[in-house]
């Protein structure tokens, strides 16, 4: 299990928790990180931060440690 | 029925996520008629629109684009609020009109199933149904219709497709009677909401259910922070006790209120849409590897905001000179009209002039956002704050505020109004506070002016390019710090997320961006304008009185009849030997005698006005700054506009109020400059202390007004104004000092 922002790039993997009872994680929840969803990184912006996801069928932008919250089990 | 019933006035409100083309479908719907204003106390833009049915009035309430109905700031609660009917310059809804995106209804319907909840009888309408098409997604309406209990409607809203059935729609939905709510959630859950209504009513004063369970479930939220001052302090302790028996049973909170909303929505969609397995590549996705790719996508990035630039500077300067042409032409014009006396004055130099420092502006925040407009309806804003993030959040802001500063190095009017996509209230005002920063055009008449006469011409010029952009960066780089303590002091508290959806490309629909452009600079125009005018007024006023301006006018007309002769002379001359000769030296002599003695008594009157009278009484302020009263005047003239100072500079030289700042006479003026003991005044330390004041100081009364409108409150306006003034002051009398001490 690995947390979202150690995905690699054209990786999916299906969410498991996400952690933290704030603002930004309920955030997450609302967008809909939700458990066994799947996800995948699409790519990074140049300097690295933020990242960006599919998941639910839109594109999603994500800073790492924002990503770094949402538990992840990878698929193969 | 055989009596025609009075025409009845219906409240709909629209809500939904944004960027599903909420705005296109709105003025789809009610289109000139609408009415922007303010909630009461927030930020929250009002926006009312009146439409005629077959004889009803529906007024729709267009609440701001959101992803959820889960309030943790004042200003999300009024969406709330107004759906509950709890805001009373609103009153009670009738309907809801719930705006979907056809090609992306999963993550759509988490609002809306919050929508339901509330009770409303409701409309659904799936927006952007071409967008789906291209998409392969084919989705059966009439199922989805009664699966949900409630009509939907498709629509391509740029189109106007379908408009007259959602009206007829809000109509018919707005007799049903109010909905049972969605009733989601665990057994448990519930419970504990019933529990929760007991402990909180006092004096029979009992919370809605939608609130209740909003108290329960977002943790941290507007409605436990509200609650708690209101009612009672154990409230805390109480949620916390109930979250934690919900957890134990298995109802964790907040996560459990996502888990049921979307599973509730990918049940409702099972069988309804169909959708190709892999997510066919749309040209959209083709356009994002290329936009947000790691090296083209900031080229791309940088020819953008290059592009804005030049267009302004190209677009917008000659539409100004214009503007200024047509300014003077017409104040001599009227001028001509009226006797001399202080009336005349009035009208040419406070009235005339005044419009016209209001109209001038027009070009460039029109262009302006235009641009920002068009990026924002295309979806690239979204990509340039995705880029910029990294950068901007090493300054203690967001990718969202780059654009609207970077639009704030042309003009801050419009970077400031362009903070409105910016949902975090925090960071929108922290960017709105440091924006006047950012060195606007406004300034470059003064660095020109300084610069050309004081910073020597070495290297090909390389030097006094490097001043500029120094002087022109010197804004920004101070904004950090001031952005990072504005940040710990007065905006404290938890960072806000980034987590922003990436909406597809579209082509910006040429109605809604050029309705938002006529909107904002009617607003500016409207707003700003009338207190640009104003102040113009009353400067004119102070640099006008209280000395006596016979003398002054007997001399200018002098000017003009001796202007007249030589015109004539030179007529003859020409008509006479048909050579293009000029008159003879001592008319010409004459007239340049003629100018310098009006300019002279100009001068002379300014001196003596209240102005000049402050500027004298200000000298020990002045002082430490290396400045002499002259300067001071010139400074104090253009608090209300920076550009001012050049022609209030040529006034208090003597060489009359139209110069600019290429003007060589005023070079030379500046440069044999003396005190009364010899030493020359304007020094290089003071020259760029001069610029370092322009710099950092907010002289631009539109701008403040611009930032009282967005912050809805005087008290930022004066605080920007005077933590600027602050900033300028400190910079120039450093510059000064490690100046002198320096050369």
């Amino acid at each position: 299990m690995i947390t979202l922002n150690e995905l690699a790039v054209g990786q999916t993997g299906v969410i498991r928790d996400v952690r933290g009872d704030d603002g930004i994680s309920a955030r997450l929840l609302e967008m809909g990180l939700t458990e066994d969803e799947p996800i995948t990184l699409l790519g990074a912006a140049p300097l690295g931060d933020p990242l960006e996801f599919s998941l639910r069928g839109y594109r999603l932008s994500l800073r790492r440690s924002e990503a770094e919250r949402v538990d992840v089990e990878l698929t193969e | 029925m055989a009596v025609a019933a009075p025409p009845r006035s219906l409240t709909i409100a629209v809500i939904g996520n944004p960027n599903t083309g909420k705005s296109t479908l709105f003025s789809a719907l009610t289109g000139v008629h609408t009415r922007i204003g303010n909630y009461p106390g927030v930020t929250v833009e009002k926006k009312v629109g009146c439409i005629d049915h077959e004889g009803t009035v529906l007024n729709l309430v267009d609440l701001p684009g959101t992803y959820s109905l889960s309030p943790r700031s004042l200003d999300e609660m009024v969406s709330v609020d107004v759906l509950l009917g709890r805001q009373l310059d609103v009153g009670k809804i009738d309907a809801v009109l719930c705006i979907v995106d056809a090609s992306n209804l999963e993550r759509n319907l988490y609002v809306t199933s919050q929508v339901l909840d509330v009770g409303l009888p409701t409309v659904l309408v799936l927006n952007m149904w071409d967008v789906a098409e291209e998409r392969g997604i084919k989705i059966d309406v009439a199922t989805l219709s009664q699966r949900l209990g409630i009509p939907v409607l498709t629509c391509e809203a740029h189109k106007r497709t379908n408009i007259a059935a959602i009206k007829s729609a809000l109509v018919d939905a707005a007799h049903q009677p109010q909905r049972n709510s969605l009733r989601l959630f665990p057994e448990e859950f519930y419970r504990e909401v019933d529990l929760l209504r007991t402990q909180t009513t006092v004096d029979k004063n009992v919370l809605p259910q939608f609130l209740l369970e909003r108290l329960l479930l977002d943790a941290g939220g507007y409605v436990e922070e509200w609650q708690t001052k209101q009612r009672s302090a154990e409230l805390p302790a109480q949620l916390a006790a109930a979250r934690d028996r919900l957890k134990a049973a298995g109802c964790k909170i907040p996560a459990v209120e996502a888990k049921v909303r979307y599973a509730w929505a990918r049940q409702l969609l099972t069988g309804v849409v169909q959708q190709p397995v892999q997510r066919p590549v749309t040209k959209s996705d083709k356009l994002d590897k290329f936009f947000t790719h790691k090296f083209w996508g900031l080229v791309v990035f940088c020819l953008v905001m290059l592009a804005m630039f030049l267009s302004i500077y190209i677009g917008a300067d000659p539409l100004m000179s214009m503007l200024e042409t047509g300014q003077n032409a017409i104040g001599d014009a009227v001028g001509s009209w009226i006797p001399d006396g202080p009336f005349r004055s009035l009208v040419v130099d406070g009235v005339i002039a005044g419009i016209g420092g209001v109209v001038v502006f027009v070009p460039q925040i029109a262009l302006l956002f235009l641009f920002i407009a068009i990026l924002e309806d295309c979806g690239y804003l979204a990509r340039a704050a995705f880029l910029m993030d990294k950068l901007m959040v090493k300054v203690g802001l967001s990718g969202k505020s780059f654009v609207p500063l970077m639009s704030s190095f042309a003009c801050a009017i419009p970077g400031i109004m362009a903070t409105r996509v910016i949902e975090n209230r925090r960071d929108r005002f922290v960017t709105i506070l440091v924006a006047p920063l950012m060195s606007c055009s406004a300034r470059l008449p003064v660095y020109a002016l300084l610069i050309g006469a004081f910073i020597p011409g070495i290297w090909y010029g390389a030097l006094q390019g490097l001043t500029l952009f120094l002087m022109t960066f010197l804004g920004a780089v101070v904004a950090i710090p001031v952005a990072w303590i504005l940040k710990k002091t007065f905006f404290k508290g938890e960072t806000p997320p980034f987590v922003m959806e990436l909406p597809s490309y579209k082509w910006p629909s040429p109605r809604i961006v050029l309705s938002r452009v006529y909107d904002r600079v009617k607003s500016f125009i409207v707003r700003a304008g009338t207190l640009i005018f104003a102040t113009n007024v009353l400067v004119w006023a102070l640099a006008y009185y209280p000395g006596d301006h016979a003398e002054e006018e007997r001399l200018q007309a002098e000017v003009e009849v001796r202007q007249e002769q030589l015109a004539a002379i030179r007529l003859q001359n020409q008509a006479a030997n048909n050579e293009t000769r000029g008159a003879t030296p001592p008319e010409v002599a004459a007239v340049e005698a003629a100018q310098d003695a009006a300019n002279r008594e100009s001068q002379r009157l300014l001196e003596v006005s209240y102005l000049g009278r402050a500027g004298k009484a200000m000298e020990p302020v002045f002082l430490p700054l290396g400045w002499d009263w002259r300067i001071g005047v010139g400074v104090l003239a253009s608090f209300p506009a920076r550009e001012v100072i050049v022609s209030t500079l040529g006034t208090i030289y003597s060489l009359g109020s139209d110069v600019d700042e290429e003007n060589e006479g005023l070079r030379s003026a500046l440069r044999s400059a003396t005190w009364p003991d010899g030493r020359p005044i304007y020094t290089i330390p003071v020259a760029l202390s001069v610029m370092v004041f322009f710099a950092l100081c907010a002289q631009c009364a539109s701008t403040l007004m611009i930032i009282r409108r967005e912050t809805a409150h005087w008290g930022w306006a004066a605080f920007t104004f005077v933590y600027m003034t602050v900033l300028a002051y400190v910079g120039a009398w450093l510059t000064y000092n490690i100046g002198t001490w320096w050369f």
